[in-house]
């Protein structure tokens, strides 16, 4: 964004003097598109750090009777007698087709069940800290579960499943990133800073490791891990096994940055002051490329994410009891799940949604750093 | 440029020696081998394995020696013979079951190579030229649509479009009669009657990401004096278009099949499984869970040398197009 625009928005004097960080946010500000994905993604992680006041049933709890449920619609006016305002939702009664006996739902129009906010339900223990059982949403009535999304194979809530995925599924994706950030960061920097031999060597590594076609040996990794792991090392195992392949890009991005910056005057006038070289790296050099770093990590957010699913997916990733998005889509790998109960697919949607927000985020980021983007 | 290309090709040879030591420590690195998950099997199905059947096996197989004599035996096989190996799954040479699969891999891969160029070439220039038009609002939701959803996704949804819609199958890429019939003129048809689908539903990530790179360097081609130069010298704006902007703009586009083609293999495999291809992927998979090493490291060892031998076509023709670009 030039100075011109700018102005309209901020006086001139206070763009003169506005810090780096401000002049990015306000570029940011401007891009309507990455505004509304930012509030996309803070709202998906506000849910991925407490699923369970999101969620409406317990994810892991099975009903026979509510097998393949069809999702419910969730009405706000009632015009059966007189009109009558507040969010409730009509129980779907089961009956059997007499001849081939598949599950036949119906919605009863005698019943009404009445929705409450901040209700209680199951109960859930907040970030390991304490225990509550109150739910933004809940149904008003134990007996009468409330199945936004359907229910899957076993009558579990898909809905409540999604949410609780998302803390799997979101988290996994900023772990890894962290991991190969700091991989990135370490060997990108002694190859860019130091060049010479030691960048010839990293160099030669990242090319490696850029070539080696991801998802096969992922896969090899993958069933490696033994499937009898507890859950949170299998996690940790498969975030290390994402990030491994990861860091070379970044790495790149990082000894890029590091090389064109090393040429400069105040780098230069640094040295010859004879400021050590640990605070030259973090006091100056670091600050200038921050920004692009913080776009390229969001933009590998969403590859980590979609990794994770397509792994657990194929069923050598995540293994269930864990909940993640991609252990959901398993649910809808045979036609004939899925053609009974097509609202399996809907894990799938939360996919799309959050790694949209997470590109328009980052392309909205990459944007807003660039000084010389127009 | 010979000299060039000679030194990539030699740089080839270790690389190549990493990829496939590296495969074979992943493959080797489940606990048990091969025979391990064989007598699991039989067990399950109420036979009994003695120790020394299982013994045997592992001698017979060449498992009970170390795995570095494994892997320079396996590796002389390859190099002197051409030989990969016994898949013990199969128990058939390696060299027997991959080539068809390989092929088909490269087949697909390749076609949804031009198909993502040929989508994403027009339609980048097209944003570029009308920026911040309808069709270029359009196209860019299309493109971050396309990033955002698992091809595996897709291929879901579109088999379950067509088959509760259509009322048809869409998965494999022969029909049932030619799945196994030896090649012909209607294997071919038939062949490219299946591929379209698969096809398309790889070239769309890449696509939409192709489509935002090509927009992005046309804009900042446009701007350039020698566009106004060109423009002013009274050149139709077609003619400009292509002439000039558009060659530069197209570098990324080259560059491209270093990472695209790479892409396109490793994205296939998850495709490949959920549309059932008769590619390497499902095949690999299998190999990889019962750790039929051997044919796993084939597999993981081609798919890589795919990789490199694209990235050197990439930069020989990056160099070809742009002059600036000097290779040493």
């Amino acid at each position: 964004m030039s100075d011109a625009t700018l102005v309209t928005e901020v006086s001139r004097d206070r763009v003169a003097v506005a810090s780096q960080w401000q002049l990015i946010w306000w570029a940011f500000r401007r891009h309507k598109l990455a505004m509304i994905a930012l509030f996309v993604t803070l709202a998906l992680y506000i849910v991925a750090l407490v699923p369970g006041f999101f969620a409406i049933n317990d994810p892991v709890k099975q009903n026979a009777r509510s097998t393949f449920h069809p999702p419910q619609v969730v009405h706000f006016v009632d015009r059966s007698e007189g009109w009558d305002f507040g969010l409730y939702f009509r129980p779907m009664k089961l009956s059997r087709d007499p001849e081939t006996l598949a599950a036949i739902f119906k919605e009863d129009p005698a019943k009404k069940v009445p929705i409450r906010f901040f209700g209680r339900g199951y109960e859930y223990s907040v970030l390991g800290l304490f225990r509550t059982d109150i739910h933004l949403l809940a149904s008003s009535d134990p007996k009468q579960p409330l199945y936004l999304f359907g229910a899957d194979r076993l009558g579990r809530d898909v809905y409540s499943r999604v949410v609780q995925g998302a803390q799997v599924s979101l988290s996994i994706g900023l772990v890894g990133v962290s991991l190969s950030l700091f991989l990135g960061i370490v060997l990108g920097g002694i190859s860019g800073y130091y060049g010479g031999r030691i960048d010839f060597v990293i160099q030669r590594v990242i090319e490696f490791v850029l070539a080696l076609p991801t998802i096969p040996i992922w896969l090899a990794l993958a069933a490696a891990l033994p499937q009898n792991w507890p859950a949170t090392l299998q996690y940790m195992m498969i975030t290390i096994i994402l990030s491994l392949t990861g860091w070379a890009q970044l790495a790149r991005v990082v000894r890029g940055r590091f090389l064109s910056l090393r040429s400069e005057e105040f780098v230069a006038a640094a040295r010859l002051d004879g400021v050590p070289e640990r605070r030259i790296i973090f006091r100056h050099m670091l600050p200038s490329f921050a920004s692009h770093i913080i776009a390229s990590v969001t933009l590998a957010v969403p590859a980590m994410i979609l990794a994770e699913t397509s792994l657990s997916f194929l069923g050598l990733g995540l293994q269930p009891p864990t909940i993640s998005w991609g252990v959901l889509l398993r649910e809808a790998q045979n036609i004939r799940s899925i053609a009974t109960a097509p609202w399996l697919f809907l894990p799938g949607g939360a996919v799309v949604l959050a790694v949209m927000a997470l590109n328009l985020l980052g392309d909205g980021l990459r944007d807003a750093a660039d000084p010389y983007n127009k | 440029m010979l000299r060039f290309i000679a030194k990539r090709v030699l740089w080839m040879i270790p690389s190549l020696f990493g990829v496939s030591f590296l495969a074979f420590v992943l493959i080797q690195l489940p606990p048990g081998d091969y025979v391990t998950t064989y007598v699991a099997t039989l067990a399950s199905s109420n036979e009994i394995v003695d120790q020394n059947a299982a013994a045997q096996l592992r001698e017979r197989f060449g498992l009970d020696q170390p795995m570095i004599v494994q892997y320079a035996k396996w590796v002389w096989g390859i190099v002197t013979r051409g030989d990969f190996g016994l898949s013990f799954e199969w128990q058939q040479p390696v060299s027997g079951l991959i080539w068809e699969r390989m092929a088909l891999t490269l087949v697909l891969a390749v076609a949804s190579l031009i198909v993502t160029w040929a989508i994403a070439l027009p339609i980048g220039v097209y944003s570029a030229v009308r920026k911040y038009s309808i069709g270029d609002y359009a196209f860019t939701v299309f493109s971050f649509l396309g990033l955002s959803i698992p091809s595996f996704l897709l291929a879901l949804v579109l088999m379950y479009i067509a088959a509760v819609e259509f009322g048809q199958s869409v998965d494999g890429l022969f029909s049932p009669e030619y799945e196994n019939a030896a090649w012909s003129i209607g294997k071919m048809v038939d062949l490219l009657q299946h591929l379209w689908l698969p096809v398309i539903i790889l070239a769309v990530s890449s696509t939409a990401s192709l489509i935002r790179v090509m927009r992005a360097n046309m804009l900042d081609e446009l701007p350039k004096p020698y566009v106004t130069t060109a423009r002013a010298k009274g050149l139709s704006e077609r003619r400009l278009l292509l002439k000039y902007p558009m060659r530069i703009a197209l570098n990324p586009f080259i560059s491209t099949i270093a990472w695209l083609l790479p892409n396109l293999i490793s994205g296939s495999v998850v495709v490949a499984i959920v549309l059932n291809l008769p590619t390497a992927a499902p095949m690999l998979l299998q190999s990889l869970m019962a750790q039929d090493m051997y044919l796993a490291g084939a597999f993981v060892l081609l798919i890589c040398a795919l990789t490199l031998i694209g990235s050197l076509i990439s930069d020989i023709l990056l160099a070809l197009v742009d002059p600036r670009i000097r290779l040493e």
